[in-house]
């Protein structure tokens, strides 16, 4: 299974999203990660080069839902139907919002690497392995 | 037997009951990576230069001054954000009224970034973590009749640094100031960006290109300005441990030195207004320790390395506050706590200025109140713990001293791993740093989230409570629709043509490798936008890319 972390936005607070990496990686998942200050298109564009299983947004600003918005509708329109996720420091009434924008699920900080490794490994196929694509639904 | 030796030699008798394994104890290491013993004597600091060392004399390994708080304490300067220039200039009367006499100022990330608030990608950011400058006018607005011989302005600002600083200096000049003996620092550390903070912009070495061009341009014109502010802060935020935030940010004030010397200035027209920005949580001693021995090794650094003659060049000036590494959102009212260890770890360490975290500011955005306790917690200590009374208290501790030789050696040693990475500036470009400091930081959560790392509220001593809400600095709509309306009467203001002409002039003087401070000051006056020079700078320069290690 491989996941595309991202970093949308101008915030340069990366630190957690580099310690997922690592986690996620440790767990034996491949990882890809977009670098700083990407836009929503860009994430998506990475995210079908890269034939990703799932795409996270890393956001510490408080620009969450507006990035959220944004990534339903280019998913839409680019007719992707892979499970997004968010991290980062995330209000809890704001992760049931995420959640109805249609963000698969959202981890605020201090969330243990271990419980987003489960999430992953709960959604992953037998077959996946191999990297098939069209995964989610 | 072993009394028998006691009587006989002394020195070998100490030794023998020291280590953990000989007093059957189990053996604690430092974060830095070695090991501290149980017991330290007279013999750990035999061959030390300690007898010798007096505070403000070289190598200030005890202080950079000989009565240090005596006469006046630490600078006590807290951090503040505000979105526009007007309540930015508010705020500034306030302070002035109630006697203060300094002032940080925080930036909007698109200011930070180089982009103009009409820019698509600043959407949603436009003053939302500080004030938002597009252009002189803004900067203008912010010091309307405000004395600039009177307070001192701290920028923090590092990617547009060269731009904000260039509005400074023409905004004083402008009203008619003596730039001669302007005061006030900037951060612009662009080399720790890199590493944690990520506010860059330009390809590595254009970057050190450009803040050697401020400090070139101060050493001439503003000699009393401090054009940077090298931060080991947010690289020990990013992970790093105390002995590599000491090296890695003596590597990147060498880079920013060399860069100054090959223009031809002496070390002893510019080292003195360099200063350090440093991080503090973890260990007491190992933090006491990290900070005296930095102070030494800096001190030596610019004397023997770069023969200054002057000594207040080599001093080891700094900021050394609290971090929000060390805080938890669990259990909140333990950062108070946390926070006045951290005060006393920066007061025995000799610190110039101080600033504390709020208690709540791993979740929110500080209140009056818990900017009150930050302070107050810094007054307690001064007012009533005799903590100014005298010159570094723990000198002559045999721990605190063997442990001040320790990082001495340490940092040396860590900076020589730089080198074999073919010096700061490509283990920069190639992500080197980077990668090393982000697999700490795992292995430090990984550390913390199962338990190996002991924090109280966290994983010991847990108890149920109800989940902090997390606030922001809440978006202001209206704010960001001023501040585009601003934008857009100043452009239709000024004169295209000489808006131009000076655009032409930046990028002429950036495909001349000139210092570009004259021509970004000649800019600003004729109110070119922060976007408009950071794209012309951009289309000679390029733009970082970012190196992924995963």
């Amino acid at each position: 299974m491989k996941i595309l972390l991202s970093k949308p936005g101008l915030d340069g607070h990366d630190v957690g999203v580099k310690v997922l990496a690592h986690g996620l990686k440790d767990a034996g998942f491949q990882v890809v990660y977009t670098g700083l200050r990407k836009t929503i298109e860009e994430i998506v564009d990475i995210a079908i080069a890269d034939k990703v299983d799932a795409i996270c947004m890393s956001i510490l600003s408080g620009t969450h839902l507006i990035l959220a918005k944004k990534m339903k509708d280019v998913m839409d329109e680019r007719e992707l139907s892979i499970p997004w996720l968010v991290g980062g420091n995330i209000p809890s009434k704001d992760i049931v919002e995420l959640e109805r924008i249609g963000a698969a699920r959202a981890f605020a900080t201090g969330s243990h690497v271990e419980d987003i490794v489960h999430y992953f490994n709960s959604i992953k196929k037998p077959h996946e392995k191999n990297g098939s694509l069209n995964r989610c639904e | 037997m072993k009394k028998m030796e006691v009587s006989t030699d002394v020195n070998r008798t100490h030794r023998s009951l020291k280590t953990a394994k000989e007093l059957n104890v189990k053996p604690v290491f430092l974060e830095s990576g070695f090991e501290v013993n149980p017991v330290y004597t007279a013999d750990d600091i035999a061959g030390s230069d300690i007898e010798n060392e007096i505070p403000g004399e070289y190598p200030f390994t005890r202080g950079i001054h000989p009565s240090m708080y005596r006469n006046k304490p630490f600078t006590i300067r807290q951090y503040a954000g505000f979105a526009t220039p007007e309540e930015t200039n508010q705020r500034f009367h306030f302070l002035i009224n109630n006697g203060q006499s300094g002032l940080n100022v925080a930036f909007d990330l698109p200011t930070q970034c180089g982009l103009d608030s009409d820019d698509p990608r600043a959407f949603g950011e436009v003053g939302r973590v500080g004030m938002s400058i597009d252009t002189l006018e803004d900067f203008e607005i912010a010091f309307r009749n405000i004395d600039l011989n009177k307070i001192t302005v701290s920028l923090t600002i590092n990617g547009t640094a060269i731009i904000i600083i260039a509005m400074y200096i023409a905004m004083a000049e402008k009203a008619g100031y003596d730039i001669s003996i302007l005061r006030g620092t900037a951060q612009n550390d662009i080399l720790k960006e890199f590493i944690g903070r990520g506010t860059w912009i330009f390809p590595v070495e254009k970057s050190v290109k450009l803040v050697v061009d401020t400090i070139e341009y101060c050493a001439a014109h503003a000699p009393k300005y401090s054009p940077v502010s090298v931060c080991g802060y947010h690289i020990r935020e990013s992970g790093a441990n105390p002995v590599q935030e000491m090296a890695y940010a003596f590597c990147i004030a060498k880079a920013y030195t060399d860069g100054v010397l090959e223009r031809g200035i002496s070390i002893d027209d510019f080292a003195s207004r360099l200063s350090f920005n440093f991080d503090i949580y973890g260990n007491l001693f190992e933090q006491i320790a990290k900070f005296r021995g930095g102070r030494r090794l800096w001190a030596k650094i610019i004397k023997e390395e770069y023969g200054a003659k002057n000594n207040n060049s080599c001093w080891l000036r700094m900021i050394a506050g609290g971090g929000g590494g060390g805080l938890t959102k669990e259990q909140p009212m333990n950062n108070i706590v946390r926070s006045a260890y951290y005060a006393l770890i920066s007061a025995l360490s000799g610190t110039q200025t101080m600033a504390l975290c709020s208690y709540d500011e791993a979740y929110t955005i500080p209140t009056e109140y818990s900017a009150e306790i930050s302070l107050r917690t810094m007054q307690i200590m001064i007012h009533e713990m005799g903590i100014c009374d005298t010159v570094d208290p723990l000198g002559g501790s045999y721990y605190v001293e063997a442990l001040t030789d320790k990082f001495e050696d340490e940092i040396k040693k860590e900076m020589k791993t730089v080198e074999k990475w073919d010096g700061i500036i490509n283990a920069i470009a190639n992500g080197k740093i980077q990668e090393s400091v982000s697999k700490q930081a795992y292995t430090r959560e990984i550390g913390i989230q199962t338990g190996k790392i002991p924090k109280v509220g966290v994983n010991i001593y847990t108890k149920k409570e109800e989940a902090k809400e997390v606030e922001f600095h809440p978006y202001n709509a209206k704010t960001a629709e001023t501040q585009l309306e601003k934008l857009r009467s100043i452009k239709a203001k000024r004169s295209t043509e000489k808006v131009k002409t000076c655009l032409d002039h930046v990028k002429q003087d950036a495909l001349d490798d000139k210092n570009l401070m004259p021509s970004i000051i000649a800019a600003v006056k004729e109110y070119c936008t922060v976007g408009e020079i950071v794209t012309a700078m951009k289309e000679v320069y390029g733009e970082f890319k970012e190196p992924i290690f995963f």
